[in-house]
């Protein structure tokens, strides 16, 4: 069984980034955003856009806790990130599920069976076979079943895209970060990741029915205006959180227009 | 005035007489090359005491999952590296140690036989010869995988997963290779001592089987047995580090993996080689 963490207050911010500037990861100094002020409550759904290399993924890695803020605090669950234990920061960062941009970072050296028991098998300390089971329940939810013995390079990028999900959904994570997941995808997979990730944010079986929490990034708002709660724009260096779907759709903002729409 | 004097240089004390010889360029270079190893030693001493310590912090740890990976790694540079110790050894033996015993025969010395054979290929050769053959063939493979993984962001995706990279990847990297390295030295030796004796007995040296090994068997003590277990896994651990240093810390970018790893064969070569020095002085001192 997955390990139990201790309740947390639900009012309390998952995630919280307090005059946090982000520096670029490949290149130290260079800064990408600054001034971010930024709360995350349980069960809300964020959609933060921007166009081309605005800094979407090094604002998830910061927010994870993978990256360093050039300035300012990140606090998860409450703490603060590099300053506390490392052994509580890895707890804390297997209770945040993050999907990698472009594929996923899979293990290209293992399977999509391989990939998804990875994170169960050495947090559990379990045999490939004791694993067999929770592998085999997220394989079905996200639909990979077929896929469960390939190595990733044989599949296409949405496909590993998905089997990313379902590694980061091995851990039952409570908050789940993706990184730009719908670039690059057909309408079909399209359509079943906005629906799985509305049914993730109302709650599932899976889940017992809890929320989760999701933070994603897009280069378009539109795919997303139905299923996203909150919404919140990265341009110019600059932070600005944009309000649900009304706010959104009356904002005047003109990069918005460009965000806004998926053929610019 | 002042200003212009300063930068033409007249006022200015003169540089002492052994480096006004050096244009400057020259000992820019110098410089910027001990910067350079100062730093790849400071990380590498860093990495080196981080592994140790997550390796001895974490031993239980994802047991089921890291156990594994080790044996991988004995299988990789031990098991399928026996065929290619065969016949280095063999090839040792025919030509040095047989060549040895053939000499010390014709020159009526062969009661030092022993000795000289466990100086040469206990002490020195077996294990030099075993770690290198490991660097070429699986050292260099280490910092290619490792090096793209790196650029691949898989160490961000472990990260992220929390699991911890060095546990992951490194830890069986030197556990698998400092066993390994011990394994196949005592192998090329044994190959080596056996091969040496059939070229001496096909030269017709007058050296019996018996006394070939009682002179080995006197010539080696309890501390030459517990030096090389403590020199080979020294080899292993320091290859299994350099490489995965090199691999895993420096390149971000899928064509730094190359350069990557010609800098880990040198750096390995060379820290073997001083390793090997330090023992040597052990030896001496013994």
């Amino acid at each position: 069984m997955v390990k139990e963490f201790p309740k947390i207050d639900p009012s309390a911010p998952i995630i919280e980034m307090t005059d946090v500037a982000i520096a670029r990861q490949q290149a130290e100094g260079l800064l990408e955003v600054e001034k971010v002020n930024w709360r995350v409550s349980a069960g809300t759904f964020w959609v933060i856009g921007g166009l081309f290399g605005c800094g979407k993924s090094d604002f998830l890695a910061t927010a994870t806790g993978l990256q360093r803020p050039a300035r300012g605090v990140v606090k998860l669950f409450g703490y603060e990130t590099f300053t506390i234990k490392e052994e509580l920061l890895i707890e804390h960062r297997r209770r945040i599920g993050l999907v990698f941009a472009n594929g996923g970072r899979l293990f290209n050296r293992l399977t999509i069976a391989e990939n998804i028991a990875l994170p169960i098998r050495y947090h559990q300390n379990w045999r490939e076979d004791e694993a067999g089971e929770s592998v085999r329940e997220i394989l079905e939810l996200t639909g990979l079943t077929r896929w469960a013995h390939h190595i990733p390079s044989g599949l296409s990028p949405s496909w590993q895209q998905r089997a990313s999900l379902a590694r980061a959904l091995s851990l039952k994570p409570e908050v789940l970060l993706l990184d730009k997941p719908l670039v690059g995808m057909d309408v079909r997979h399209q359509r079943w990741w906005l629906e799985f990730l509305k049914n993730l944010s109302d709650g599932i079986s899976f889940y017992q029915k809890k929320p989760v929490t999701i933070v994603a990034t897009a280069e378009s708002f539109e795919p997303w205006k139905e299923v996203a709660h909150q919404f919140a724009l990265l341009k110019n260096n600059h932070w600005q959180e944009l309000g649900g779907p009304a706010e959104l759709a009356a904002n005047s903002e003109p990069l918005l227009r460009e965000v806004w729409t998926e053929d610019i | 005035m002042e200003n212009s004097s300063a930068i033409s240089g007249k006022n200015s004390p003169q540089p002492h007489y052994a480096f006004s010889l050096l244009p400057r360029a020259y000992l820019n270079f110098a410089g910027r090359k001990i910067f350079a190893f100062t730093e790849t030693l400071h990380g590498l001493a860093a990495f080196g005491i981080i592994t140790l310590v997550v390796l001895f912090q974490k031993t239980r740890h994802a047991s089921h999952v890291v156990h594994p990976l080790i044996r991988g790694q004995i299988v990789r540079a031990g098991i399928q590296l026996l065929p290619m110790t065969s016949f280095l050894g063999f090839a040792l033996g025919l030509v040095i140690i047989g060549q040895t015993v053939f000499l010390l025969n014709r020159i009526g010395v062969q009661n030092f036989t022993g000795t000289i054979m466990v100086t040469v290929v206990v002490r020195e050769l077996g294990p030099l010869v075993a770690a290198l053959l490991v660097l070429a063939r699986v050292g260099t493979a280490i910092v290619i995988e490792l090096g793209t993984s790196r650029a691949l962001g898989e160490v961000e995706a472990l990260e992220a997963l929390g699991i911890d990279p060095v546990h992951f990847f490194v830890v069986p990297r030197v556990v698998g290779l400092a066993l390994s390295i011990f394994s196949l030295t005592i192998y090329l030796i044994l190959i080596a001592l056996l091969s040496g004796y059939l070229f001496a007995f096909l030269q017709d040296v007058p050296l019996y089987p018996s006394d070939y090994f009682s002179q080995l068997a006197n010539a080696l003590t309890w501390q030459d047995f517990a030096l090389l277990a403590l020199k080979t896994s020294l080899f292993g651990t320091v290859i299994a580090i350099v490489t995965c240093f090199q691999g895993l810390a420096e390149p971000l970018h899928i064509e730094e993996v190359a350069v990557a790893t010609t800098r880990a064969v040198a750096h390995c070569v060379v820290a073997c080689v001083l390793l090997d020095a330090l023992f040597l002085i052990v030896y001496l001192v013994m």
